[in-house]
């Protein structure tokens, strides 16, 4: 390791920027002549649109146009699609309901956007858009699974009866139904998981710019996928034909996996530019994020889970029923089959598993991937399920996980992933120290003698990253590969720019993938650049979600310094006159081994370009592409542990310890995964205690502002511990495994497990609020009164 | 966008004269309930009159048995004042657990008095200790002053220029805050005066807002300590529900911050 190099603790180059308030966002962008654009949109969860009157609103000062759905469809722009098929069980594709950028005759979600406003300044649009008229009759709206799957519920898309999307299962019944049969025991458990606004600090936005003399678009959007935003923008949306639309997704803050999805707004913009003739941008506001971007989770479930004598585990029955909301957003369709019953074999050798799963419509805001995607929905029903067998059987829940891990690799799970490498008893051994869990009986008196209740919980996730063989996940239906391109070009004197595919919106790319290159050329930080983020200098890429960066991304930046390596070698035995298999390069040299004979890196790069004095046949530059095809999943695991403390009076939690030990193979900078986990955990603990999205029975979002949204804040946190375990992974050249979700996965399990001990009652759903922390500590038994004697 | 001027007066009377002037004015002071208000148009004002740089509503004072604050001082200025801290040190606690710091830089004990937020804190205070109203007018005692939610005893355009407090003997505060808008879901200031009566303000949890728990003050009249409110509760039915906290809930929460109040005589205790 280096100061600078794999390994090393460097401070993240692109913080100076950010926190100096010089970073470079969409709304930051100007170009002259630049108009604004606001959107009516539908106050009703469900309604018709008898007419829509936009004539006193084009008569007001500075509108140039108000545009509609009809229009949109008369110029042939597609409907938003969704590009991950599903089959049912019966074999049959998935029922997925039209959704144009614009409605036109039915809207299905409060916020749905009807049309657009374009005028001078943002305040003259919003003015307008206030004054178009839409005649609206009113349609019943259905809010949640259970009510939208009754007999008789509202019909929300004519092509999904009874609001089933699809039916889906993994796994065979009978053969885990034939495993219960022999159980000694069987814990069953009913959970929510519940829905989550994803809240990026930064909202979305987008600036479209159409050039009439090339015909020619360019749009700047908020987005962790500019690539496959042009590539649908222009496939399926017919906006603009691929070369002629540039994407630019410049400084993004933040995403969580609510900016890989296209949304109704960019299309619009990029629409309207070229009807307008005229520049066109659309900053979201707070209330049109809480609205209209792609909530997350909002899961059903009940699960059973089979033991023998021994405490092995014998089979797995999951039944989930997912909330779509009233459009099936991008990737929605794989978040609750392939991103969640793939890992519901955790960390444990479970022989059968069986998962059903019920994919719905409803009339709120589409849900799509939110940090973890799947992944978090999976471990909160394992973990939650192995704490409870563990309290039903008596057994220390240390103990039940030990029982049944997976210790030989790889492992081939029954719900298709092979795990490639881990070492489980080593994180829960690493966290159990951590924690000091032995101790917490004494903790649990002493905070008894203050009144206090005590609880601990641990959690042992998994999670599939570095998503994905391309080839794998084509046969499971997805409608992409998912690999990652890049370009390594060595200037002429020897500095580096490096073009990757990944999109960094705060995972601090411009540090790490920087410091590979350093590690490998031996050039130092500051002479290396990440470009990323830009269609017209970037070749194609598939983007950032689902912790792929490092494993996916890396790779092929890892695949293209492989080449440069081997050109700049080959160059450097020429010049030298030495052996290929002599060169090192290191620290800003190419040197021969063992000798005094050396040139500097960038004298090396000079004659590459200067191409005066080649190898016969070898072609002038140094620049080398890669794209890099992952060859498994990468299994990122770990082990939490969260102890609580709970007023008995109030029902408030105080969470006094949190400690993670996480694997995530070989890790690049430390500094920049403890903030990933520091951040994971705090989504997690938000997930857990605080937030939840609530809609009303009439479609209503209630918690439409952060006044009752409760996000985590800095207070609502301990001190995180936190710690890492390595085991390589062997699918990738780097042995990395990503570490982006894991604090979001492994924590809400952890803490609802901690509370349930402290209470002595299972039945809680998160978040767990202080109401319903109390009822539950009251339905114990427990309470202020008899606590306090 | 619509026309909207904005008029910093220099003097109250100055202030009442631009307010009568214009067709729908409204004053300004924190802003921290009228700016958000405006900017999601369920406000539509023509003129803000700005009330903070008014000289006559500012300063702290003790005479005798009672501390005034101007109307225009911030929870700033309250929270670290020496003379509130030494008259009534546990005011000058719960000022200091209004929002964060910058709410407290902008915020003004006459705003939140006279906007009469149901979760606001100042109402509590106010009530348990024996508050006096001051207007452009007139005086009003706080018992008459918090009429309902977000409703006062104020007429079209008075201006609340300062408010005194009765030092009591002893004093404590105690509240229990929303988790998503820090706001309190149940604050409870307990008072014991001078002349051995007791009151209690509670704030974020009444259904008509602020109100004073008179079965409450009865019992710790006799004995100023939490075992006076064992067996005693509130009516669910007089209090605020929603997603955060049931009636029952709150009922329950007014109950133990009381306890907390007195257990925490001389300060203030904000759980969350």
């Amino acid at each position: 390791m280096t100061v600078e190099g794999i390994g090393a603790r460097v401070a993240r180059k692109e913080d100076k920027r950010f926190i100096t308030g010089k970073g470079r966002y969409v709304d930051d962008m100007a170009v002259p002549g630049m108009k604004h654009a606001a959107f009516v949109r539908s106050p009703h969860a469900h309604a018709r649109i008898g007419s829509i009157n936009a004539e006193a609103a084009k008569g007001m000062p500075g509108v140039i146009a108000v545009l509609t759905g009809g229009e949109m469809a008369a110029d042939g722009i597609g409907n938003l699609i969704c590009g991950w098929m599903i089959h049912s069980k019966d074999g049959s594709p998935m029922n997925m309901g039209a959704w144009p950028a614009l409605a036109s005759e039915t809207v299905r979600f409060v916020g749905q956007a009807v049309a657009v406003v374009i005028a001078d300044t943002k305040g003259q649009a919003r003015d307008a858009a206030d004054a178009v008229e839409v005649a609206w009759e009113e349609l019943p709206a259905v809010s949640d699974v259970t009510s939208a799957l009754a007999e008789g519920a509202p019909q929300i898309h004519p092509e999904a009866a009874g609001n089933l999307i699809y039916d889906w299962e993994i796994g065979s019944k009978p053969e885990v139904d034939a495993a219960f049969q022999g159980a000694a025991h069987v814990c069953r458990i009913e959970l929510t998981n519940n829905r989550l606004v994803p809240n990026a600090m930064e909202p979305r936005a987008a600036l479209a710019q159409y050039d009439a003399a090339d015909d020619h678009f360019t749009l700047w959007t908020t987005s962790q996928n500019p690539h496959t935003a042009r590539l649908v923008l222009s496939a399926f949306y017919n906006v603009a034909p691929e070369h002629k639309l540039r994407v630019i997704a410049p400084d993004v803050g933040g995403g969580f996996g609510s900016k890989i999805y296209i949304y109704p707004e960019e299309i619009v913009c990029l629409w309207a530019s070229k009807k307008t003739g005229e520049p066109v941008k659309w900053t979201g506001d707070r209330s049109e994020a809480f609205l209209t971007d792609a909530h997350g989770r909002d899961h059903v479930t009940v699960a059973e889970m089979a033991f023998d004598a021994n405490n092995k585990i014998l089979g797995f029955k999951i039944d989930t029923i997912a909330n779509f909301g009233a459009y099936m957003s991008l990737f929605s369709s794989a978040v609750p089959t392939y991103l969640y019953a793939t890992l519901l074999s955790g960390q444990y050798d479970i022989p059968l598993i069986h998962c059903n799963v019920r994919a719905v419509y409803t009339t709120t805001a589409p849900v799509d991937a939110y940090r973890g995607a799947g992944r978090p929905e999976a471990t909160y029903v394992v973990e939650r399920m192995m704490e409870t067998a563990a309290r039903e059987l008596g057994v220390s829940p240390a103990e039940l996980r030990r029982t049944n891990f997976i210790r030989e690799f790889p492992h081939q799970t029954p719900v298709i992933m092979m795990y490639d490498a881990g070492d489980y008893d080593a994180s829960l051994n690493a966290a159990l120290a951590a924690s000091d869990y032995d101790g917490f009986g004494a903790r649990k008196a002493e905070a008894e003698r203050r009144g206090k209740l005590r609880g601990i919980g641990i959690s042992c996730y998994i999670e599939a990253c570095g998503i994905a063989p391309s080839k794998a996940v084509g046969s499971l239906g997805a409608g992409v590969g998912l690999w990652e391109s890049a370009e390594v070009r060595v200037n002429p004197v020897g500095t580096i720019e490096v073009l990757t595919g990944s999109h960094s919106h705060g995972q601090g790319h411009e540090t790490t993938f920087a410091q590979l290159v350093a590690s490998r050329l031996g050039v130092p930080l500051d002479n290396i650049s990440i470009v990323h983020g830009d269609t017209d200098k970037v070749q194609f890429g598939m983007g950032t979600y689902g912790s792929r960066s490092g494993a996916v991304g890396m790779s092929a930046i890892s695949k293209a310094i492989d080449k440069v390596e081997a050109k700049a070698k080959k160059l450097a035995a020429h010049l030298l006159e030495a052996s290929e298999g002599d060169i090192e390069i290191a620290d800003g040299e190419v040197r021969v081994a063992g000798t005094d004979k050396k040139l500097g890196w960038h004298e090396v790069c000079l004659a590459a370009y200067t191409a005066h004095n080649l190898p016969d046949g070898m072609e002038p530059g140094l620049k080398e592409g890669a794209f890099y095809d992952p060859t498994n999943f990468t299994f990122p695991a770990g082990a939490y542990v969260c102890e609580v403390e709970i007023d008995p009076d109030t029902g408030h939690t105080d969470i006094v310890s949190f400690v993670a030990a996480d694997d995530f193979g070989r890790i690049i900078n430390p500094l920049i995964v403890e903030g990933q986990v520091h951040g994971g955990i705090a989504q997690g603990i938000g997930q857990a205690l605080l937030e939840g999205c609530v809609y009303d029975e009439g479609g209503q979002l209630i918690t439409a502002t952060f006044n009752d949204y409760a996000m985590p804040r800095a207070h609502d946190l301990p001190s995180f511990n936190v710690s890492t375990t390595e085991t390589i992974c062997p699918s990738n050249p780097l042995g990395i495994k990503g570490c982006g979700e894991a604090g979001a996965i492994g924590s809400p399990p952890a803490v609802m497990n901690a509370i349930t001990d402290a209470i002595g009652n299972n039945d809680l759903s998160m978040p767990a609020t202080p109401e319903k922390v109390w009822r539950a500590l009251r339905a114990a038994g427990g309470g202020m009164r008899e606590a306090a004697e | 966008m619509y026309p909207l001027s904005y008029r910093r007066a220099s003097s109250v009377d100055e202030a009442r004269r631009l307010f009568q002037e214009a067709s729908d004015a409204a004053y300004l002071a924190g802003g921290h309930t009228l700016l958000p208000t405006m900017k999601q148009r369920l406000a539509v004002h023509d003129v803000l009159v700005d009330l903070t740089r008014i000289e006559a509503m500012r300063g702290i004072s003790v005479s005798g048995d009672t501390l005034t604050i101007g109307g225009g001082m911030t929870h700033a200025e309250v929270s670290e004042s020496s003379e509130v801290k030494g008259a009534i040190s546990s005011l000058a606690a719960m000022v200091g657990s209004i929002g964060d710091a910058q709410v407290r830089h902008r915020g003004t004990i006459g705003g939140s008095i006279a906007n009469n937020d149901p979760a606001a804190d100042y109402p509590s205070a106010a009530l348990a200790l024996a508050a006096t109203i001051k207007t452009d007018s007139r005086e009003i005692a706080a018992d008459d002053f918090f009429t309902a939610l977000y409703e006062t005893a104020l007429e079209e355009g008075e201006i609340v220029t300062g408010v005194s407090f009765r030092i009591p003997e002893t004093a404590g505060y105690a509240k229990f805050r929303n988790p998503a808008s820090r706001y309190p879901m149940a604050g409870v200031f307990v008072a014991k005066h001078k002349d051995g009566s007791v009151r209690v303000g509670v704030t974020g949890a009444g259904m008509e807002g602020a109100f004073r728990w008179h079965e409450a003050e009865e019992a710790l009249a006799g004995n100023f300590s939490g075992e006076a409110l064992a067996g005693i509760s509130l009516d669910p039915g007089m209090m605020m529900g929603d997603i955060h906290g049931s009636p029952e809930y709150r009922a329950n929460l007014v109950a133990v911050m009381a306890g907390r109040a007195l257990a925490n005589l001389g300060s203030a205790e904000a759980i969350i």
